[in-house]
C-alpha cells in the first residue's frame, strides 16, 4: 500500500465520520421529509360523463432524514412512482394530490404557490429517472444538461457547476470525467447515461434525490456497477433519498428503510433489515420468497435433437456480424435457456430460427428437416411446429381481436376447425392457461399484464407445436407474475412434451426452469451445456461476472461482491 | 351485437354530434326522397327572378325564377351520391394500396408510393379540368375521376398509419403463422388503422363537396339544369353584387352539412380511440 492511498484512506474515514455525526444531528433534531396521510387521485374524463376520480394512493404516511435512504418497493400499479413524484409536489397526467401533507423541514411544500414549489424542485430535490435514454435530450451535451439545474435556480456560476459537474463525474467513476460533459448522450453506454443522470440530481446540491428504478433498464453486470455508485454518492454527499423499484434484492442494498405497497395502500414499513429477515405480512413474505420454482434436470435425453443450429453467421446489414458461428442444439421436450446481455444476439438468433431474419451462413435442421432461410418459403406444417411468444404481451395481439378469436385462429388455420368445435377448443385452452370461459369475447385491453401473456401462450398452443421460442416471456411482469407464468410453462412442457428456447437475461429465470443452458456475450457463444456443467465450476470470465453480478436478497452482498472483484483484479 | 354497438356509439355522442347526425338526416332523408318531398320539381319556373322569401316559395327563388328549396333538396341527392360516391372509391382504392405498400415494403412500396407521389404532383384541379374535359361529361366519370384523384391523399395516410402497425408483434406473429397478405391487411392491419380512416373519411367526404361544388361552378361538373349546391352557388352569385342572398342558401347548405360531418366524425373518434391500444 502506498502511502498516498494511506491518506486517501484515512481521509476517507474522517469523512464519513464527519458525515455520520451531520446525519445523527439531524436525525436528533428533525427528520428531513415527512409525510403524513398522503391521499393521490386521478380525475377520468370521458365524454359525456361526469368526471370520475380513482384513489391510486391512500393514507401513506412515513419519515425520513439526511443521509437516509428509505426503499419504496411494490408491483406495478403500486403507487411506488406517483409517491415518488408527489414528494416533488408533483402529480402527473392527471393526478392530483388530495389529501395529507409533505413536510420539508416543517413547511407543507403541497401548501406552495406554484412559483414556491418550482423554485423548490431542482435546487432541492433532484429525481433520477427509470430511463436516463428517455430523460436527456439528443440534441444537447450531456454537460449542460447536468449542470441545467444548478444555473436556473442560480445556486452555481456556470465555472462552478461545471466545475463541481465534472468533480461528480469522476466520484462516480466516468471514464475521462473532464471531457465526460462534452459528449452527447448516444456516444456513451446506458449505465454511464445512467450515472450522469445521478450527477445531474446530484449538481444541485438537493437534499432529496428521487430514484425512480434507476437500473431496472440494466443488464445486471452494468446494474451492478450503478447501484454501486448510487450507494456512493448518497453516502458522499449524505442526501436523503427515495430509491423506487420492485426488486427487492435491489432495494436491499441500498436502503435503510423498506416501505411495501400494493395497490396504493402500505403493507409494511420497516428496516431493511427486518423487511429482508422478519417479514410480518404474508404479502412481503411472496415477496422475499419469490422463485420457488426448482426443476430438476431432466435425465441425459436420447435420439435426435428437435432444433440443431449449426454454424449461424447474422447480420441486419450484411456486413456487422450480430452472431458470429453460433451452434447450438436443443431435445425434445426440454428447456434451452439462451442468456446474455441486451445486444448478445438472442433475440437475433430466435428471429434466424423463426425466418425472419435469414442468415449469412449456417443451417437451421429442425425435426430432421433443415429449415429453408426464408420464412416465405416454410411449408404450413414447419410453421405450425414452431411456435413463438412475445415478451410484451401488449403488442403481441392485436387490440381489436376477442381472446376467443386471437386464441381460435392458429386452431382454424392450421387444423381447419370451425364454429362450435373451435369454440370448445378455445375453451379448453383457456382452461389449461387457468382463465375461464367468461374471457370468450372480451379484449386484450381488458387483461391484466398476467393474463395478457397467459393469452399468448395458450395462442402458440393452440397449434401443438413441438418447439415454443420463449422471448424474454418474463421480463416485463412482476415477480409473483411471472412466477406464475413459469409455472404454467413448466406444467404444460409435462403435459405435451414441447421444447422450450426461453431467451432471457434473468439468470433468476434460468437457474429455475433450464435443462440446457447457452451463455452468449457480444454474438458468441461462450458457453453451452447441460445446466449442471454451466453452473459449476470453473467458469469463464464472463459467466464468472454475469452470475456474480444477479442481486442476491442479502444485507452486504453488494459490498461483499464489490470486495471479491477488487481483490481479483489486485490479484491480476 | 351490432344493433348494440350502434346504440352504445349513439349514446356516447355529444350534444353537438347528435345536432350533426340529425341534419346529415335531414339532408339524407331529403336527399333520398326528393321528388316527393320538394314542393316543385328542379327546373320548373314557378314565379318571379330573385324573389325573397314567402309562404310560396318558403327559401325564394333563383335567377330564373325557380323554386331554391326544391332545387336544394335535388341537389342535395346528387351532391350526396357524387361526392359520397367518389369518397368511397377512393378510400378503397388508397387504403387498399396504401396498406399493401406496407405490409409488402421493398419494391412494392417505392413502385405505389412514386406513382403515387406523381399523380400528386400534379395539381388536382388542373388535372380534373384536363381530364373531365376531354372524357364525355357523365356522372360515372365524374365519379372515378373525383375518386382517383382523392385517392392520392388517402394512399398517403393510410400507408403512414399502418408501417407504424406493421412493425408491431401481433403482426409478426401472424406472418409467422404463414398468414397472407390479404389477412394481414383486412384483419390485422384495417380494424387498428379504422380511427384515422374514418376521421379522414369525414374530411375527404367534405372536399368531395366543395370539389363538386368547384367543378360545377367551373361548369365541368353536374350539367344544368340539374341542380347541384355549387352550381346553384355559381348560378345565383351575381345576385350578392343586388343585395340578394339567394347564393348564400345553397353556400349555407354546404358550410352545414360539413360542420355537420365533422362533429359527428370528431365524436365517434374520441369514443373508439379512448379504447386502451387503439388509435
Amino acid at each position: 500500500m502506498s502511502a498516498t492511498q494511506v491518506i486517501k484512506e484515512t481521509g476517507s474515514e474522517i469523512q464519513s465520520e464527519s458525515q455520520h455525526l451531520v446525519g445523527e444531528q439531524a436525525m436528533s433534531s428533525t427528520a428531513y421529509l415527512e409525510v403524513k396521510d398522503l391521499k393521490i387521485q386521478a380525475s377520468i374524463n370521458m365524454p359525456g360523463k361526469a368526471k370520475k376520480f380513482i384513489t391510486l394512493v391512500d393514507n401513506i404516511s412515513f419519515t425520513l432524514g439526511r443521509g437516509k435512504v428509505l426503499g419504496l418497493i411494490g408491483e406495478s400499479g403500486a403507487g411506488k412512482s406517483t409517491i415518488g413524484l408527489a414528494s416533488m409536489a408533483y402529480g402527473r397526467g392527471g393526478c392530483e394530490i388530495t389529501g395529507g401533507q409533505m413536510l420539508v423541514e416543517g413547511t407543507d411544500i403541497l401548501q406552495l404557490s406554484d412559483k414556491e414549489v418550482r423554485s423548490f424542485r431542482g435546487a432541492r430535490i433532484g429525481y433520477v429517472a427509470q430511463s436516463a435514454a428517455a430523460a436527456f435530450n439528443p440534441a444537447h451535451r450531456i454537460g449542460e444538461q447536468v449542470i441545467e439545474s444548478a444555473l436556473a435556480h442560480k445556486l452555481m456560476t456556470r465555472p462552478q457547476a461545471t466545475a463541481y459537474a465534472d468533480e461528480l463525474f469522476g466520484k462516480l467513476g466516468l471514464p475521462d470525467p473532464e471531457n465526460f460533459g462534452r459528449r452527447y448522450p448516444h456516444q456513451v453506454s446506458g449505465g454511464q447515461l445512467q450515472r450522469a443522470m445521478t450527477v445531474m440530481a446530484l449538481c444541485a446540491k438537493p437534499d432529496l434525490i428521487v430514484f425512480d428504478e434507476p437500473t431496472t433498464a440494466l443488464d445486471v453486470t452494468t446494474q451492478i456497477e450503478v447501484l454501486a455508485t448510487i450507494k456512493h454518492a448518497i453516502e458522499e454527499t449524505g442526501v436523503a433519498a427515495l430509491y423506487i423499484t420492485h426488486d427487492l434484492a435491489v432495494v436491499a442494498q441500498v436502503a435503510d428503510d423498506i416501505m411495501v405497497l400494493r395497490g396504493g395502500s402500505m403493507v409494511e414499513y420497516g428496516t431493511t433489515d427486518q423487511i429482508i429477515n422478519k417479514p410480518q405480512q404474508q404479502y412481503t413474505q411472496n415477496l422475499v420468497s419469490v422463485r420457488s420454482i426448482e426443476k430438476d434436470e431432466k435425465p441425459d435425453p436420447v435420439g435426435e435433437p428437435i432444433l440443431k443450429v449449426t454454424n449461424i453467421d447474422a447480420a441486419y446489414d450484411g456486413v456487422n456480424k450480430i452472431l458470429k458461428d453460433v451452434t447450438l442444439h436443443l431435445h425434445p421436450g426440454q428447456t434451452l435457456s439462451i442468456v446474455g446481455e441486451s445486444g448478445s444476439g438472442k433475440s437475433t438468433l430466435a428471429r434466424v430460427i423463426t425466418g425472419l431474419l435469414p442468415p449469412m451462413g449456417g443451417a437451421t435442421v429442425f425435426a430432421g428437416t433443415t429449415l429453408s432461410a426464408d420464412l416465405k418459403s416454410r411449408t404450413k406444417e414447419q410453421l405450425r411446429q414452431l411456435q413463438m411468444i412475445y415478451q410484451m404481451a401488449d403488442v403481441a395481439m392485436n387490440p381489436r381481436h376477442t381472446i376467443g378469436q386471437i386464441i381460435g385462429r392458429p386452431i382454424e388455420f392450421y387444423f381447419g376447425v370451425k364454429g362450435a368445435e373451435k369454440r370448445r377448443q378455445v375453451v379448453e385452452l383457456l382452461d389449461q392457461i387457468e382463465l375461464g370461459e367468461e374471457y370468450f369475447d372480451r379484449y386484450p385491453a381488458e387483461l391484466s399484464g398476467g393474463q395478457k401473456q397467459r393469452v399468448c401462450i395458450a395462442r402458440a398452443l393452440a397449434a401443438k407445436p413441438s418447439l415454443i421460442i420463449c422471448d424474454e416471456v418474463t421480463s416485463a411482469l412482476d415477480p409473483l407474475v411471472a412466477d406464475g407464468i413459469l409455472q404454467l410453462l413448466m406444467d404444460l412442457q409435462n403435459k405435451h412434451d414441447i421444447a422450450y428456447l426461453f431467451i432471457t437475461h434473468d439468470l433468476a429465470t434460468v437457474k429455475a426452469i433450464s435443462d440446457s443452458i447457452a451463455v452468449m456475450y457480444q454474438g458468441e457463444l461462450v458457453r453451452f451445456g447441460k445446466k449442471s456443467t454451466v453452473l459449476s465450476p470453473p467458469f469463464d470470465d464472463y459467466t464468472d461476472m454475469l452470475l456474480s453480478s444477479v442481486p442476491e436478497m442479502q444485507l452486504g452482498w453488494l459490498e461483499r461482491i464489490l470486495a471479491t472483484r477488487k481483490m481479483h483484479a489486485a490479484d491480476n | 351485437m351490432k344493433n348494440n354497438l350502434m346504440h352504445d356509439i349513439f349514446s356516447h355522442l355529444s350534444w353537438g354530434a347528435r345536432i350533426g347526425l340529425l341534419s346529415i338526416l335531414i339532408f339524407a332523408f331529403a336527399a333520398i326522397f326528393a321528388p316527393w318531398v320538394s314542393p316543385f320539381t328542379q327546373d320548373e319556373i314557378v314565379g318571379d327572378v330573385w324573389e325573397p322569401i314567402s309562404a310560396h316559395s318558403w327559401l325564394g327563388t333563383d335567377q330564373l325564377g325557380r323554386d331554391i328549396l326544391s332545387r336544394l333538396i335535388h341537389g342535395a341527392r346528387n351532391t350526396f351520391f357524387i361526392a359520397g360516391a367518389a369518397t368511397l372509391l377512393s378510400f378503397f382504392m388508397g387504403t387498399f394500396l396504401g396498406f399493401l405498400a406496407a405490409v409488402s415494403g421493398g419494391r412494392t412500396d417505392q413502385a405505389l408510393s412514386r406513382s403515387n407521389d406523381l399523380l400528386m404532383a400534379i395539381p388536382t384541379l388542373i388535372f380534373a379540368l384536363v381530364v373531365l374535359s376531354v372524357l364525355p361529361a357523365s356522372m360515372a366519370v365524374l365519379i372515378v375521376v373525383m375518386g382517383v384523384l382523392d385517392s392520392t391523399r388517402v394512399f398517403r395516410l393510410s400507408r403512414a398509419v399502418a408501417v407504424d402497425i406493421v412493425v408491431m408483434d401481433y403482426v409478426e406473429a401472424a406472418r409467422l403463422r404463414g398468414e397472407n397478405t390479404l389477412w394481414i391487411i383486412f384483419r390485422e392491419i384495417l380494424p387498428n388503422a379504422l380511427s384515422p380512416l374514418f376521421a379522414e373519411f369525414g374530411l375527404r367526404f367534405a372536399f368531395a363537396v366543395l370539389f363538386l361544388s368547384t367543378l360545377s361552378f367551373l361548369g365541368l361538373g353536374i350539367q344544368p339544369p340539374d341542380a347541384d349546391w355549387g352550381s346553384m352557388v355559381k348560378e345565383n352569385k351575381d345576385g350578392i353584387v343586388f343585395g340578394i342572398p339567394a347564393a348564400l342558401i345553397p353556400a349555407g347548405a354546404i358550410a352545414i352539412l360539413t360542420i355537420s360531418i365533422n362533429l359527428v366524425v370528431d365524436s365517434i373518434l374520441s369514443r373508439t380511440s379512448s379504447l386502451k391500444g387503439g388509435r
